[in-house]
């Protein structure tokens, strides 16, 4: 007989229902609006290793969106002021323990802040919903240079290579210095951190659409944070980019790295373009994956046991 | 045979990596947020039972192997290769020490094997998780004496030396898990 029974228990579907409604008074009292936008849309975005689902609507070619990042932008440059949303993301080839095509995120935006004061909204939010384990934090340098003993502003991309290859075999041609800095962080720090952590100032070459500045030692670092805990990414946030012009090169530098990697070139969203060049107000954003979110509360390495149907 | 991507290997799928034939123990798919998406792969080598753990690049393909798990009979060593048979077809198969490894020591004629046979050749004997083997020799059995815990050695009909409870003797059957060399009873039938 075919099951029909949800994956995660009631008790798992009770706290999710528990931790969206302090979600949204927390929200509610720090006066962020939740707004709700499209899934479906007629443009996705370039980046390299983002692959979204195209649908067919009306004979025409739409896609699910991978986040809601360039309609919440849109909000913002039309002056929504601070945002937030709770919303399905839909990413292609995406699926294991700890993925699924399909997940929920909870995305917000603050405009007249930075990441690192982005970073004290994130601490407020997990102690509103319950969260009482303190939060680390610290840069990408620092942990990076504790774990390899490598700076990861400076080292050239052949002494990451090389480090791959003497720890874990891996022996890739022409590989972009992101990838090396992301296995070496994936394989040596993320399972270290156990408690709830922000790392910040990421390199400088995965800044995506976070701002690029320098740090106290004068090494260009990109003004983006990532939360960890119990081993898992939950969330990603950004001091955002408000440069129209960087914008598109960024955008066009995907494209180029695309065409090389034989993957299809993705138009640029025009409407996310035009409000980045009407203005984007100054802000900081964060993308955070609810489903995670929910594995580390349920403490479970399996992403199914905290969707209803996983 | 055909080729099978990252995202389609699952545990006991057979690929062929550095010119051996590997199965896939276990795949765990990894992707930093905005990275390139990876994938660390346990594989069991199984011609020389090694796991190897490799991280491929999520998409990456590896040519599939032609493995396949059969039941066979043991029928006999001629000194060099140990003869099995298929049931259904008789076709027979020899397999060399390499491959029959430390499953040597539980081969009885006429019991069931799992042969493990690549490109149609065998690569790996597996025995019957349990099996019922005569006691050729072991110490004089000791009456009565079936309530304490003692044990001793005892020689099987296929070689292999397991312990004993004190009161078993020569020419009796019993039953022994393959996988520990432990012993699990008297056998129900003689």
């Amino acid at each position: 007989m075919n099951q029909f029974g949800p994956t995660a228990d009631f008790s798992a579907l009770r706290l999710r229902a528990d931790v969206l409604r302090k979600i949204r008074q927390y929200f509610f009292d720090h006066h962020v609006l939740e707004v709700d936008v499209p899934v479906l849309a007629e443009h996705s975005v370039t980046d390299v290793y983002l692959s979204a689902l195209s649908v067919s609507v009306m004979g025409q070619v739409q896609y699910l969106q991978t986040s809601p990042e360039y309609y919440m932008k849109r909000l913002l440059a039309a002056g929504s002021s601070s945002i937030y949303t709770i919303v399905k993301a839909f990413r292609a080839d995406e699926k294991g323990q700890r993925h699924r095509p399909e997940f929920s995120m909870l995305e917000w935006y603050r405009t007249g802040i930075d990441d690192r004061q982005l970073m004290q909204d994130v601490i407020g939010l997990a102690s509103s919903i319950g969260i009482d384990e303190a939060f680390e934090q610290v840069s990408y340098r620092d942990l990076f240079l504790l774990h390899t003993g490598l700076n990861p502003h400076i080292a050239e991309t052949h002494e990451l290579a090389h480090y791959c290859e003497s720890h874990f075999g891996i022996d890739w041609p022409n590989t972009p210095r992101s990838t090396w800095l992301d296995i070496i962080f994936s394989r040596h720090i993320e399972p270290q951190l156990q408690a709830p952590t922000l790392v910040y100032d990421f390199p400088s070459c995965q800044c995506a659409l976070a701002r690029v500045r320098s740090n106290d030692l004068g090494e260009p670092v990109a003004r983006r944070f990532e939360w960890y805990w119990q081993g898992l990414e939950l969330a990603n946030g950004y001091w955002e980019l408000t440069d129209a012009a960087v914008q598109r090169d960024r955008f066009e530098q995907d494209n180029q790295a695309r065409i090389q990697q034989h993957l299809p070139a993705m138009v640029m969203d025009p409407h996310f373009l035009a409000a980045m060049e009407h203005g984007l107000p100054e802000c900081a954003g964060i993308a955070l994956g609810l489903d995670r979110l929910m594995m580390c509360l349920l403490k479970t390495r399996n992403i199914a046991d905290v969707m209803a149907f996983g | 045979m055909a080729d099978y991507s990252t995202n389609e290997f699952r545990g006991g799928l057979k690929v062929m990596l550095d010119g051996d034939p590997c199965s896939v123990v276990e795949n765990e798919y990894v992707k930093p947020g905005k990275g390139q998406a990876f994938n660390r792969v346990k594989l069991r080598n199984l011609k020389t039972g090694r796991v190897w753990e490799r991280t491929f690049k999520s998409g990456e393909k590896l040519e599939g192997a032609d493995v396949m798990e059969t039941d066979m009979e043991y029928l006999y060593n001629d000194g060099e290769f140990y003869h099995f048979m298929e049931p259904q077809t008789f076709e027979q198969v020899q397999a060399d020490a390499t491959a029959v490894g430390e499953t040597s020591k539980w081969l009885k004629e006429q019991e069931t094997y799992v042969v493990t046979l690549f490109n149609g050749a065998p690569l790996a004997v597996a025995a019957p998780n349990h099996i019922e083997l005569e006691i050729t020799e072991t110490d004089p059995g000791l009456k009565g004496d079936t309530a304490q815990g003692g044990t001793k050695p005892a020689t099987l009909a296929t070689g292999a030396m397991v312990k004993v409870p004190l009161f078993l003797s020569t020419g009796e059957i019993i039953k022994v898990d393959t996988r520990t060399g432990e012993y699990l009873g008297r056998a129900s039938t003689k």
